[in-house]
């Protein structure tokens, strides 16, 4: 049988000292899309930034593993070019760097990785081009700035073509949906949904329902007090857009 | 005497052949060692064979140096002029920099590599020369096949190479030593040599004044666009001899130029002064673009050694709608200090200064512009990039004035600075005088700092530290790099990255 493409057991992880996870367990199988929600402070956000390689967390047990590799023992760059991805919740900007020449030397560290060729500027261009259409991203954002000055919408649909462009295997979106208007919401969503794909997986990080309206998850995990308190299919999500996470949390005191 | 001087000459061969030997053996056998020193590739020393005055400064020196070069009688008086000023004057102290004090009577203020006979082609160079010039990549057949750019190669203070000669003069362009205009254009060096930098001007160029050994100059008749991209390498060479270029261009009405300018030096342990004076003249109408590339020897990571970059240049549009523009890329020499400036006498002149500083290690840049509007409705703009790093310390002064009767002129100045790490400083000192009601001028300035936020953006898209920073940092300093010519924007694109290697992580 194939190794889940995230498999993460016990996961306890502090910042500052003080412990924010406190004993993760989740797999995540390719195809799947899992949502995982909770109220403000629970760790939400930790987890996808563990899982993707940022400084400053430390990892205190548990492990994480990455089609079967342990992800945790990679720097940041390394989990990247292994195929982990993450949209983040701010985008950063980077003045004077358009998106094109970001995204190609992104795109091109990923292949040289993989024992790929460097794609020339003009098959690189065709490539980009063909994904912008994907998910419905204006060209002209191309040759702006990264993130420069882009609304917040613009940023967040950059991060779905970051995603297309790279074509990640497993997918962490840190709530993706949040400060988008509905219409906004949809595009990003369709991209999503463009994306899907039998050998990929994402996990998608949010605070709200309605991001889930549009893209559907088969499996829906509650995170409070740095642990999965529940999990379940969509109808989780929906009943936590009704009653609000207070139920859970009381559960967990 | 002369026994003595070649005893010395001797002396100073075997002691550079025996160094030269051992960093060669140095690079064989320790290659951990050089990478430890990573960053600064072209550290080597050439054995030429030199020919030098004692150390120390005085008339007699002066009448030396003058001597050796067949100078004439005007331009000997003008330089003991100009160091019988220079004794009544003190070495200035405000700038934001820290440096031992010099002792100039320990410095060799002459030394030329000795010519075996004059020099007719490229294929004449002391092919020790042209090695040397290899190891910096700079061949000097490449350049004359694929650049396109005629190089007046400056070693150890003699210029040895100038190529490209006759395409320059079938347009009428004069592009030489600054020692060969003074014998075959004595009248023009004679009219505009101290025109723009008098001899007074400040200690170090005054200095210079008295013992400049060589330098280039161009002159750019009435109407001529200069057909090639005028360029000069300059190579700190013999140990312990400061270096006093002379560098003078001269555009008449409507002539148009290009200069380039780039520096690499050998790795050195001892500090070494290197006080230039580059003087610009545009008439009317008249375009100089001056760019530089300064990779000039920073010291090591514990800030010892390194080259004190004490610089004047200044350029004056002496004719209506004429126009001067500066670029730099400074990312060398241990302590940078240097404005290079524009006096817009011309009524609609126009100055520019683009101008890239890196501070990594220990080095500290104390650098910007002087923009003086004295014609009317004279503009400039100014766009400085100050990056820090490691404990360098980066400081941009800039002086914007204009003149009562500099009616309608306009300055736009940018300043933005870039840090990285937690031990690094930037400093902005602006200055700005405005004498009259219908003149305008802004003045922007941002600090930033390369956060974990950035470089974790990049490295989560699978860019590795070192290509992030490289990114951000070439990135930060497009607006500048775009003014450079394109095989100068591809250089400082690969410096600024090699400059700030193993700066982060």
């Amino acid at each position: 049988m194939k190794p889940p493409l995230l498999e993460v057991k016990g996961l306890k992880v502090s910042v500052a000292g003080k412990q924010i996870l406190r004993g993760i367990d989740l797999s995540v199988a390719a195809g799947t899309v899992h949502a995982i929600m909770g109220p403000n402070g629970s760790g939400k956000s930790t987890l996808s930034h563990v899982l993707t390689g940022r400084e400053g967390y430390r990892v205190e047990a548990g492990t994480a593993r990455f089609c079967g590799k342990d992800l945790l023992s990679l720097p940041a760059e390394e989990r990247a070019r292994e195929g982990v991805f993450l949209a983040f919740q701010y985008p950063v900007e980077i003045a004077g760097v358009t998106n094109k020449y970001f995204l190609k030397a992104a795109y091109n560290a990923l292949r040289k990785h993989h024992g790929q060729p460097e794609l020339s500027a003009g098959d690189f261009l065709k490539h980009v081009k063909k994904k912008a259409q994907l998910v419905e991203m204006d060209p002209a954002l191309l040759n702006r700035d990264v993130n420069f000055g882009f609304s917040g919408g613009e940023k967040k649909r950059n991060e779905i073509l970051q995603l297309a462009v790279l074509e990640p295997r497993l997918c962490l979106l840190d709530e993706t949906d949040s400060g988008l208007d509905i219409d906004a919401l949809k595009i990003v969503a369709r991209g999503i949904n463009a994306l899907r794909d039998p050998e990929r997986a994402f996990v998608v990080v949010t605070h709200y329902q309605r991001l889930l309206d549009y893209v559907e998850p088969d499996f829906v995990h509650v995170l409070a007090g740095g642990r999965i308190v529940k999990s379940g299919g969509k109808e989780l999500a929906l009943q936590l857009e009704k009653e609000g996470y207070g139920w859970l949390e009381a559960a967990q005191a | 005497m002369l026994t003595k001087t070649v005893n010395y000459a001797i002396l100073v061969l075997e002691q550079k052949y025996t160094e030269f030997k051992s960093i060669f053996n140095d690079m064989a056998n320790e290659p951990l060692e050089r990478l430890t020193q990573e960053g600064y590739k072209y550290g080597f020393v050439s054995a030429i064979d030199a020919d030098q005055a004692p150390p120390g400064l005085s008339e007699d020196v002066i009448r030396l140096i003058s001597a050796k070069k067949g100078e004439p009688d005007w331009l000997l008086e003008w330089r003991l002029k100009a160091y019988r000023h220079w004794l009544t004057m003190k070495e200035p102290t405000w700038a934001n920099v820290r440096y031992p004090k010099i002792d100039y009577q320990g410095i060799i203020y002459y030394s030329a590599p000795k010519p075996k006979k004059q020099l007719g082609s490229i294929e004449e160079v002391d092919p020790e020369v042209r090695r040397t010039f290899e190891k910096l990549g700079i061949p000097l057949e490449e350049q004359k096949l694929l650049a396109g750019v005629a190089v007046d190669a400056v070693l150890d203070s003699v210029s040895v190479a100038t190529t490209f000669k006759k395409v320059l003069s079938e347009a009428g362009v004069i592009f030489c030593p600054f020692s060969e205009a003074v014998r075959e254009h004595p009248d023009l060096v004679r009219k505009y040599l101290g025109s723009v930098v008098p001899y007074t001007d400040n200690f170090f160029a005054t200095l210079n004044s008295a013992v400049f050994s060589d330098g280039s100059f161009a002159y750019i008749p009435k109407g001529v666009r200069c057909p090639m991209e005028l360029s000069t390498y300059f190579r700190i060479n013999a140990a312990s001899t400061g270096q006093f270029e002379r560098t003078l261009i001269v555009a008449e009405d409507d002539a148009s130029v290009s200069y380039l300018e780039g520096c690499t030096a050998p790795m050195r342990d001892e500090n070494q002064l290197h006080a230039a004076v580059v003087e610009l003249v545009a008439l009317d109408r008249a375009q100089i673009k001056y760019s530089t590339i300064q990779n000039w020897y920073p010291g090591d990571k514990d800030g010892k050694g390194g080259i004190y970059n004490f610089v004047t240049k200044r350029g004056i549009c002496r004719g209506r709608s004429s126009k001067i523009s500066w670029t730099q890329v400074e990312t060398g020499s241990a302590i940078t200090w240097k404005y290079p400036g524009c006096i817009l006498k011309g009524d609609d002149s126009v100055g520019e200064f683009y101008s890239v500083a890196l501070a990594n290690h220990h080095q500290q840049a104390d650098t910007g512009t002087k923009m003086i509007h004295l014609g009317r409705n004279t503009r400039s703009t100014i766009v400085s990039k100050g990056i820090s790093a490691g404990h360098g310390q980066n400081s941009y002064r800039g002086l914007v004035k204009i003149a009562k009767d500099a009616v309608g002129s306009r300055n736009y100045s940018q300043c933005d600075s870039l840090l990285m790490g937690e031990l690094c400083g930037a400093h902005t000192f602006p200055y700005l005088e405005v004498n009259n009601t219908s003149s305008r001028v802004e003045h922007e300035a941002t600090t930033s700092r390369i956060g974990e936020d950035q470089l974790f953006y990049c490295r989560s898209r699978g860019l590795s530290s070192e290509d992030a920073v490289g990114m951000i940092v070439n990135g930060f300093c497009k607006e500048v790099f775009k003014e450079l010519p394109i095989e100068f924007a591809v250089e400082a694109h690969k410096l600024l990255s090699i400059s700030l290697e193993g700066s982060v992580g």
